[in-house]
């Protein structure tokens, strides 16, 4: 695929029609890629701790890109597809060049929301196309929530038979698989969000007593609040539930969840108030939305998962595993709360300033790109603990019809944010460089919208 | 009974009446779009004074067929007496900041039938590029387009995008803005942008068109005569907004200009003394004319039948310049509420959707002046990558 983005669909190479009388100009034949390490990973799945970096030796005859593992040598075969350009006459070029790079961050994620619109396998897979020309290496897939359930399960049917927009916005095992597989062979891990126990409304409609019945004094109301937290039969599903994504999703973990989880349902239930009672939480029911999370966390971590969760699963003081990642969303003093997650030794991942959803006029590429994810008080071993970041789509304005352009190049400033050292920071060579990758984006396919005022040679068709 | 059909007896056949034939014309302000609908069992009618009127009802009655499960269309019994409440609907594209391809153009006029507007805006030329190719002038697209070869409308795209529109009961009002937002024509038009002056020397830019020359008003005469046949339509949009002045004060051939004008330092007055001979030459050529507002908020003398274009959010509330323009006497049409580019978080179509024309003070008379309105889609952050979910 990479020898297409270089030189086009339809064509070989071809000499460029030099002027009569030029001397013959070096020509580069081959490049040779090296994997260097016994075991490449070609066979297997990208991970948190797999190896990105490469080194690329542009020289005539013939180029080597070298790499520990396979993940290297395709963001090194992206930069070297970068650096090909063509010329008036036809002719591809390449600088003579020495380029040794490796990722600032190990976790750059996008989040694809596909609960709130369901988004069409093609354009989950042309997203991962574009998420490859930008480096990103997570694909951080929302799958449901209270909107819609499109995810088949193989265990529990009912589940999108009922809570499913239509038959027509599904993902079926096939589905899901042919994602896993497409974004591996971009060195991109996909890791599920099962978002519980608040976001869970299109659960219930598939799954009886599930979800918590909320109450209007001594009558329920016929509305249902959060996922059930005081029933056995809570944590069978969930044990059965989470035993099938731990076994469909093959990458290290899953994320949890754990946000904007409403209480006044639970406060308004007679037997939830018995149970806090029981338990002896009071009326803090914090403690028992953690006593929710503290049991799904054992369950996935029994099947051998790590697990991601939003930042409320730890502000609410859950008792994590120490290899918890903690998703930090909310952007009041996000730098403060980076300080307190890896303050306690937690991992983080950084989604707050790079809410992409939130559009507005103008080229706000540029805040995103002004992003430092270590702007936070803390100390070296701290700053450690944060390993990357997400550009989060939320899908309550998005679908196929504009997620591409509404994601691209915007989604772009981040990917070099997370990729890039820390003094990459020049705006307006961050301008010159994000136009032109832009045009490339668009004569690969993607219909990544404008930066300003311009044009490109090959227009989108 | 089982075999009972739910349905009555099927239509095959949607009668269209029209009372005054007019199919080979173009759309114009004074179209008739009012449209009578009759379904009743065995009997689909459609009738209208005109064309325009059975076009519009057509996109209605298309609203109106239904399928059911089995995958059997139905409509139901209905009737319906229907007409525009304004005459002026329009959608502005910027094909200027970036080039849209003819099939953007095209199919944004589709989308516009299917949602009753009748006015194309073509802002078709700026400061960026210029890619309407000239016949008179062959060299403002080859200097001035992004790239002569592919990023520019010939005269058959441009008869193209005419006849689509009519076929649909669209009018396509084109606009040349000038003297502002002329940066691109100043490469294939040598000697008609002002060169700007750092203290006694040009400094290599180029501001507005230079309004003191003689060729300028030579120049804009033969484009304009060009355009005036080439778009059929009775109106072109003359433009006339945010002329910055900074380039013609520096230029001291222009400063002994206005001495000589008796112009004093207000340099409105020289912005006036151009439009007003621009309007001149529109008028001469057979054409109305619309402008920015800022035509009227300058003084310009204009002739009693221009239109304004409403377009500023900023200082003054845009119902009191609609005040005051229909105050003078003259038509207005309003976009200020309607900068569609201006996109934000959320469903936005909601403020857009609660905007009042009509809510200014003035008489009944000074009401009947707002023909209407336009929605706007800049184009500096707009391409056919996202014009369509953009705009709709």
């Amino acid at each position: 695929r990479y020898y297409e983005y270089m030189f086009g669909q339809s064509r070989q190479p071809k000499r460029g029609r030099r002027p009569p009388g030029a001397r013959a100009e070096p020509e580069l034949l081959q490049l040779q890629v090296v994997i260097e390490s016994g075991d490449p990973g070609c066979h297997g799945y990208p991970h948190l701790a797999s190896s990105e970096a490469y080194h690329l030796t542009v020289t005539e005859p013939v180029a080597i890109l070298k790499a520990d593992e396979v993940w290297g040598a395709l963001r090194g075969l992206e930069t070297f597809s970068q650096l090909v350009h063509e010329d008036d006459y036809g002719s591809f070029l390449v600088n003579e060049s020495e380029i040794d790079d490796f990722p600032r961050f190990a976790h750059r994620g996008i989040l694809l929301d596909t609960s709130r619109h369901y988004l069409p396998l093609k354009s989950i897979l042309t997203n991962l196309d574009a998420m490859a020309f930008n480096k990103f290496n997570v694909l951080h897939w929302h799958i449901v929530d209270d909107q819609s359930f499109p995810y088949q399960s193989i265990y529990f049917p009912e589940l999108s038979d009922k809570g499913a927009y239509s038959y027509n916005h599904i993902y079926t095992p096939t589905d899901v698989q042919l994602v896993i597989e497409y974004a591996r062979l971009r060195g991109i891990r996909v890791i599920p969000e099962f978002d519980t126990p608040g976001h869970t409304q299109s659960w219930g409609k598939g799954q009886k007593d599930l979800l918590t019945p909320c109450y209007n004094g001594r009558q329920p109301t016929g509305s249902f609040g959060p996922v059930n937290p005081i029933l056995n039969t809570t944590y069978d599903f969930m044990t059965k539930f989470f035993k099938e994504i731990s076994s469909v999703f093959p990458d290290a973990y899953i994320h949890l969840g754990g946000d904007e989880v409403d209480f006044s349902c639970w406060k308004s239930n007679p037997d939830v108030k018995e149970f806090m009672r029981k338990q002896g939480f009071g009326i803090d029911y914090a403690k028992l939305e953690s006593y929710y999370i503290q049991k799904i966390l054992d369950i996935v971590s029994s099947y051998n998962k790590g697990y991601m969760v939003w930042q409320e699963v730890f502000d609410n003081k859950a008792r994590l595993k120490p290899d918890t990642v903690v998703e930090v969303w909310m952007n009041n003093n996000y730098a403060h709360e980076l300080s307190a997650v890896t303050g306690a030794g937690f991992t983080a991942i950084l989604a707050a300033p790079w809410y992409l959803d939130y559009i507005s006029y103008g080229q706000d590429w540029k805040k995103y790109y002004s992003v430092e994810p270590l702007n936070f008080p803390g100390s070296e071993k701290q700053k450690k603990l944060l390993i990357g970041g997400e550009a989060c789509l939320w899908g309550e304005f998005v679908d196929a019809t504009n997620l591409t352009p509404r994601l691209w190049p915007r989604a772009s400033a981040v990917g070099e944010r997370l990729w890039s050292s820390k003094n990459v920071t020049n705006l307006q060579d961050a301008y010159k460089r994000l136009t032109n990758h832009r045009c490339r984006m668009l004569r690969r396919g993607i219909a990544a919208e404008p930066v300003f005022i311009g044009y490109c040679a090959y227009e989108a068709r | 009974a089982e075999n009972e059909q739910p349905w009555g007896t099927p239509c095959t056949q949607l009668l269209v009446f029209v009372a005054t034939p007019g199919c080979d014309g173009f759309p114009s302000l004074d179209s008739k779009e009012s449209y009578k609908l009759s379904v009743s069992e065995g009997s689909l009618l459609l009738s209208a004074d005109a064309v325009w009127g059975a076009l519009r009802g057509l996109e209605t009655f298309s609203q109106l067929v239904g399928r059911d499960e089995n995958g059997t269309y139905y409509i139901n019994k209905t009737e319906i007496v229907d007409f525009p409440r304004f005459p002026h609907r329009g959608l502005l594209l910027d094909t200027s900041r970036h080039y849209l391809p003819l099939r953007a153009i095209l199919e944004t006029l589709d989308v516009m039938a299917y949602n009753k507007f009748n006015v194309f805006h073509w802002h078709i030329v700026d400061d960026p590029s210029f890619p309407y190719e000239s016949l008179t002038f062959p060299e403002l697209s080859k200097q001035g387009a992004f790239n002569a070869m592919t990023h520019v409308y010939t005269a058959s795209d441009v008869q193209t995008v005419i006849e689509y529109a009519r076929l649909r009961g669209i009018r396509v009002i084109a606009e040349f803005d000038t003297p502002g937002h002329t940066l691109s024509w100043g490469p294939g038009a040598p000697g008609l942008l002002t060169p700007c002056y750092l203290g006694r020397d040009p400094s290599g830019t180029y501001g507005p068109i230079n309004p003191i020359l003689n060729s300028t008003y030579q120049f804009v005469s033969s484009l304009f005569q060009e355009v005036s046949a080439v778009f059929p339509d009775f109106f072109l949009h003359l433009g006339g907004d945010e002329v910055d002045f900074t380039c013609w004060k520096s230029n001291p051939k222009i400063r002994a200009f206005m001495k000589e004008m008796g112009f004093g330092k207000d340099y409105k007055k020289l912005e006036s003394f151009y439009i007003q001979r621009l309007l001149d030459i529109i008028s001469s050529l057979g054409k109305g004319y619309i402008v920015w507002q800022e035509v009227f908020d300058n003084g310009v003398k204009v002739r009693p039948d221009t239109i304004i274009h409403v377009w500023k959010e900023s200082s003054t509330r845009y119902a009191e310049e609609m005040a005051n323009v229909t105050k003078a006497g003259y038509r207005a049409l309003l976009s200020a509420p309607w900068y569609l580019n201006r996109i934000s978080y959320g469903q936005d179509w909601m403020a857009a959707y609660q905007v009042e024309p009509l809510k200014f003070e003035g008489s009944p008379e000074q009401k009947d002046r707002v023909i209407g309105g336009e929605a706007c889609m800049w184009g500096e952050y707009v391409d056919v990558t996202n014009l369509t979910p953009r705009l709709w």
